[in-house]
């Protein structure tokens, strides 16, 4: 509680010590106790000045704001209509209730504070990934300063239970580290000598020795602090319709007040009084805080259990849109599958098993993809770069070399028929990259990538949650392509797309789209750019660390688990029907106040209720947004 | 130049609506956000009146809710 929240308290309770027994005097007629006693005439003089003691105590700075806004400008405000509403009843005679009014009023008030402070707090406690500290090797010793202070090359050393400040790379040391506040994931993931590790990860086991490789505003914790946090910028359409509906609703309910307040009594030849009273309840509810603070507070915490669960969510208008989608577009390699190929077979023609796969690394030693490194790994030795005089690369197809004076050819069928070499057919079961030397077909490497463990639920937890597409895209051989969407139980399988072909048939698929659907593409990052850009939600598998992906999609899952994207629509749908419930609730609740009010059957009680306390139901339903079961 | 200046007291999601829209009507202000959730307001403008603007920006703010503590 703060400072503000605890004053505000005292404030609350002691006007509830002064108003029970003032209550009571106040109806000491209908009170055997006080028969006798408290009787005569000159008591009843003191009921005014003490209730007025208990207001001013109570309701001071109401007022006091509700004169300070009009002298700006400002009019028409909560303070306003709680000050009208309280001094009317103490005009009227009914001091107790202009009290008890006030006093309901503040109670409400303070709740509200309280839980928007409280939500702010669990929120902010989830994403308590922020380092406080970092122990800085300088001059030869270990001196503890703010991470910001840290440069890029520092050597940094994180203790066993520590939280590691910075990203960079392990020097020296061994150790489990726990990932779970930035991923949800329960296992430790073991690093040693060499490897990256990023900022906001809790150190088990071993001490580390870590090179920093990014200064913290750069970091990984830092980054995924300020997306979090200014994801909620990105307003969602419920929260733009709220806060339109709130410009229109507030100056409606008033003149619909003033209405109130002049016509009937006119028309009907009834005493003011009563209408004005109604009147001024009607200014009471008129107050569209419950929408305007308990929406946004739902999309927070949605995000906020996104982040728990290891899902990223760049904005709250992403989060809603998921609840839409139709179809979800799958890259193949490293999406759905690990992109960890490995080499299964080599069959070679004219020399032997050996020389076929030193000539594929030898061809494939400029490239990065994960078939080229597969057969960098299972030839095992260094490639001696003086033997390539001449790399080029042909998109789509694979990539001529010259190799010890030999023309060698390394690359998928298209490549073999563009050449035309003729070569045999393979039965499929992975990809294929075929080699030629001098124009003379030499063998082929068979290399299969390993689905992640995961994926085939991952695709039916989709389905049952509605998806009525599931699609994937790959560069890929048609064999593996069908093979890998047989076993996945997809619903359509593009392969042998280039660049191009993938964007194309991205444009289709969007056509296909009914009114409200949307299509999600997920991928693992930059080679996907254009495709995550082109679809309504852009996904990509985080990795830990990656950041093209962080940066190029409007969804970062941080596990490259596709099991989370159903996650992240399950949080999306709570979400929203959470809003939807405090929308619905609100307006019910106020439309049936504001009527009964027309008709006499509510009293001021009513109105702050439906105000504050629809204010405040909302709010902790909100809160259930943060839950992910 | 962009700064995210830290907010305390701001209680009122209406008031932060209307406070962005108000600072968003300025002259000099290319873009401001202001965030109920996570009490923070982000201003961008021009290096050379970056300020001023702001020194605008804040009385404005102070109009809408006089209760708004800005820090910085």
């Amino acid at each position: 509680m703060s400072k503000k929240e605890k004053k505000h308290l005292w404030r609350i309770l002691i006007s509830i010590a002064l108003f029970v027994p003032g209550f009571m005097f106040h109806n000491r007629e209908n009170i055997s106790l006080f028969s006798g006693t408290f009787q005569a005439p000159v008591w009843g003089y003191l009921e005014l000045p003490f209730f007025v003691i208990i207001y001013a105590i109570i309701g001071w700075d109401i007022l006091w704001r509700s004169i300070r806004n009009i002298s700006k400008g400002q009019v028409f405000d909560e303070n306003f209509l709680m000050s009208v509403a309280t001094v009317g009843a103490f005009c009227l005679g009914e001091y107790a209730e202009g009290v008890a009014v006030m006093l309901f009023y503040q109670v409400g008030e303070w709740f509200q504070s309280y839980s928007v402070s409280r939500s702010r707090r669990s929120i902010a406690d989830l994403m308590d990934i922020r380092p406080d500290y970092a122990n800085v090797m300088r001059n030869g010793t270990l001196v503890q300063v703010d991470p910001e202070e840290v440069l890029v090359g520092d050597i940094i050393v994180v203790k066993p239970g520590e939280r590691i400040p910075l990203d960079g790379v392990v020097e020296e040391g061994r150790s489990a580290l726990d990932t779970s506040a930035l991923t949800g994931e329960s296992v430790p993931r073991d690093v040693s000598v060499g490897e990256n590790v990023i900022s906001g990860c809790i150190n088990q086991t071993g001490l580390l020795t870590i090179k920093v490789s990014k200064e913290f505003g750069q970091s990984t914790v830092a980054k995924i602090l300020e997306l979090v946090e200014n994801a909620s910028d990105k307003k969602s359409k419920s929260e733009n319709f709220i806060t339109r509906f709130a410009r229109y609703y507030t100056p409606t309910v008033v003149f619909a007040a003033v209405a109130l307040a002049i016509l009937p009594p006119i028309v009907m030849g009834q005493p003011f009084v009563i209408w004005v009273e109604r009147a001024l309840i009607f200014l009471v509810v008129s107050c569209p805080c419950a929408l305007v603070i308990s929406i946004p507070l739902s999309f927070f915490g949605g995000i906020g259990g996104a982040s728990k669960s290891g899902v990223l969510v760049k904005g709250s208008n992403y989060l809603e849109m998921l609840a839409n989608t139709e179809i979800v577009v799958f890259d193949k390699t490293g999406t759905l599958t690990k992109g960890n190929f490995v080499v299964n077979e080599v069959r070679a023609q004219n020399m032997s098993e050996k020389k076929l796969v030193e000539l594929a690394a030898y061809a494939e030693d400029y490239s990065n993809h994960p078939i080229a490194v597969s057969i960098r790994k299972a030839y095992g030795k260094k490639v001696d770069t003086s033997r390539i005089s001449e790399i080029e690369e042909i998109a789509g197809h694979g990539v001529k070399a010259i190799i010890d004076g030999n023309e060698v050819l390394a690359g998928n069928e298209r490549l073999m028929k563009l050449k035309n070499i003729p070569h045999e057919n393979t039965a499929p079961g992975g990809t294929v990259v075929y080699l030629a030397v001098n124009g003379q077909y030499a063998g082929y490497i068979l290399i299969a990538d390993e689905i992640k463990p995961d994926s085939p639920q991952a695709i039916l937890d989709l389905k049952a949650a509605g998806i009525k597409q599931t699609v994937m895209l790959t560069g890929d051989a048609y064999a593996v392509g069908k093979k890998v969407a047989a076993q996945l139980n997809l619903d359509k399988a593009y392969t042998e797309m280039l660049p191009a072909d993938k964007v194309e048939q991205m444009e289709k698929l969007m056509n296909q789209r009914s009114d409200k659907g949307l299509l999600a593409f997920v991928g693992d990052g930059i080679n996907d750019a254009p495709v995550l850009a082109r679809a309504d939600i852009g996904i990509a598998m985080g990795g830990l660390g990656s950041d093209a992906a962080i940066e190029a999609a409007d969804i970062v899952i941080m596990t490259d688990e596709p099991s989370k994207i159903a996650t992240v629509m399950k949080i999306s749908k709570k979400t929203l029907r959470i809003v939807r419930q405090n929308i619905v609730f609100s307006l019910a609740v106020k439309g049936a106040v504001l009527v009964l009010t027309t008709f006499g059957l509510a009293t001021m009680w009513s109105g702050v209720l439906a105000d504050v306390g629809v204010s405040v139901i909302a709010i902790l339903n909100a809160m259930r947004a943060l839950n992910v079961s | 130049m962009k700064k995210t200046i830290k907010l305390r007291d701001l209680d009122c999601a209406n008031c932060a609506a209307k406070i962005e829209n108000a600072i968003a009507r300025l002259d000099g202000v290319t873009d401001v956000k202001v965030n109920f959730m996570s009490q923070k307001m982000i201003l961008d403008a021009p290096d050379d009146r970056f300020d001023a603007v702001l020194a605008e920006a804040k009385k404005i703010a102070k109009k809408i809710e006089p209760d708004l503590v800005i820090l910085a």
